[in-house]
């Protein structure tokens, strides 16, 4: 693993498979996403409480997802560039912000046009929303920090901590409904007794899922690359450690 | 000692306490953080007339009972101990019906035991499927 990492720190060995990856990557998701968007929208039965509305889950709960994921991408990143000083993974954290704060977003808003007609409000202030909101708000608060400093390394140490910390938040928003009592549903996938939506509403959920992943990582290794390629022209923003 | 290994030591330290003191946080502010209490937590606890609380709990089977010509509703809640009556004026969401779990907003008449709901939320559980497997399960 340490070995692994050592030899892909390295921004030209980086680049090198991240090229030919990228475009991959986004012809997939592109591909993916529509497929799964067909099957979501055309070819997935209606729920039998919540008739077609819960067409509405096949966007909030990918993006929601994805929203945990890359911050737990960003956390693992931040503490691998505080203990080994790696600066390629400062710059895979720092450029995966942006999409997660899209991301984010997106579960949030899907989430409040959803709550409306199924249980009756846009909004509660129940341990899951907020949590979530909370996770949105150290996405605000990184993107921020990211943002403001342009010529000192204590920038980039206020961020990799800002992300540590906030890594506590992930499991928090995960086991909020299992805790304490909520308005949101518990978990129905990742649980004990198994999956409990039918396999007409998987597949669709996965799929957008998939294409999702592959978007961000699309998007992230365009960002990375012409992060490095600023950097070695010498006019890059943001500066990481002497 | 390593410098990496010294910054790792301070890392797993950084992170213990950060941990503890979210779990403390967290511990202590249990009560405030649920959403809803169930009605016999309801029952053996001190609430007072004029405080807003919310309840949670299925609607009990053909305990809905319409009055004033629709506009009130009068039903009961349950977690399978104890059972509370609610009565509520307004609109209810679409997911409202016997069986399903709710959430209701408002205080509770100690004198009449009867819990005045100024706002009626619907829960739905984490099961999702078809309406066709759905029946096929209810038979």
């Amino acid at each position: 693993m340490l070995r692994y990492l050592h030899k892909y720190a390295n921004p030209v060995r980086f680049l090198s498979i991240a090229r030919p990856m990228r475009k991959a990557m986004g012809l997939l998701s592109l591909f993916i996403i529509l497929v799964g968007l067909v099957f979501a929208l055309f070819f997935s039965p209606p729920d039998y409480q919540q008739k077609e509305t819960v067409r509405i889950m096949y966007i909030h709960v990918p993006a929601a997802w994805m929203s945990l994921m890359i911050y737990a991408f960003i956390s693992f990143s931040s503490i691998v560039f505080l203990v080994w000083k790696f600066p390629l993974f400062l710059i895979l954290a720092k450029e995966s912000v942006t999409v997660g704060v899209i991301f984010t977003f997106s579960a949030l808003f899907t989430g409040s046009l959803w709550g409306k007609p199924t249980w009756g409000t846009y909004w509660v202030w129940d341990a899951r929303l907020t949590s979530f909101l909370i996770l949105f708000f150290i996405y605000l608060g990184l993107k921020l920090i990211k943002e403001s400093f342009s010529h000192s390394s204590k920038g980039d140490y206020a961020f990799a901590y800002l992300a540590l910390i906030g890594g506590f938040n992930l499991p928090i928003i995960k086991f909020s409904v299992d805790w304490w009592n909520t308005l949101h549903q518990p978990a129905s996938i990742i649980r004990t007794g198994g999956v409990s939506i039918s396999n007409e509403m998987l597949i669709p959920l996965f799929l957008m899922a998939t294409g999702f992943l592959f978007l961000f990582i699309y998007i992230l290794l365009v960002s990375v690359e012409i992060n490095l390629k600023k950097r070695k022209m010498g006019y890059s923003k943001d500066k990481i450690i002497n | 000692m390593k410098l990496k290994y010294k910054r790792f030591n301070f890392l797993i330290i950084f992170i213990l306490a950060i941990a503890s003191t979210i779990f403390f946080v967290l511990k202590a502010l249990e009560e405030k953080i649920v959403f809803f209490y169930s009605p016999t937590e309801i029952l053996n606890k001190d609430v007072k007339l004029n405080d807003t609380i919310r309840v949670g709990g299925l609607v009990v089977d053909n305990s809905i009972v319409y009055d004033n010509g629709g506009l009130e509703v009068f039903f009961a809640i349950t977690d399978e101990k104890n059972s509370l009556n609610i009565s509520y004026k307004g609109i209810l969401p679409d997911l409202f019906r016997e069986g399903q779990g709710i959430v209701a907003e408002g205080n509770i008449d100690t004198a009449k035991n009867i819990f005045l709901a100024q706002k009626v939320l619907a829960k739905h559980d984490e099961n999702y499927m078809p309406p066709e497997i759905e029946k096929m399960i209810r038979n």
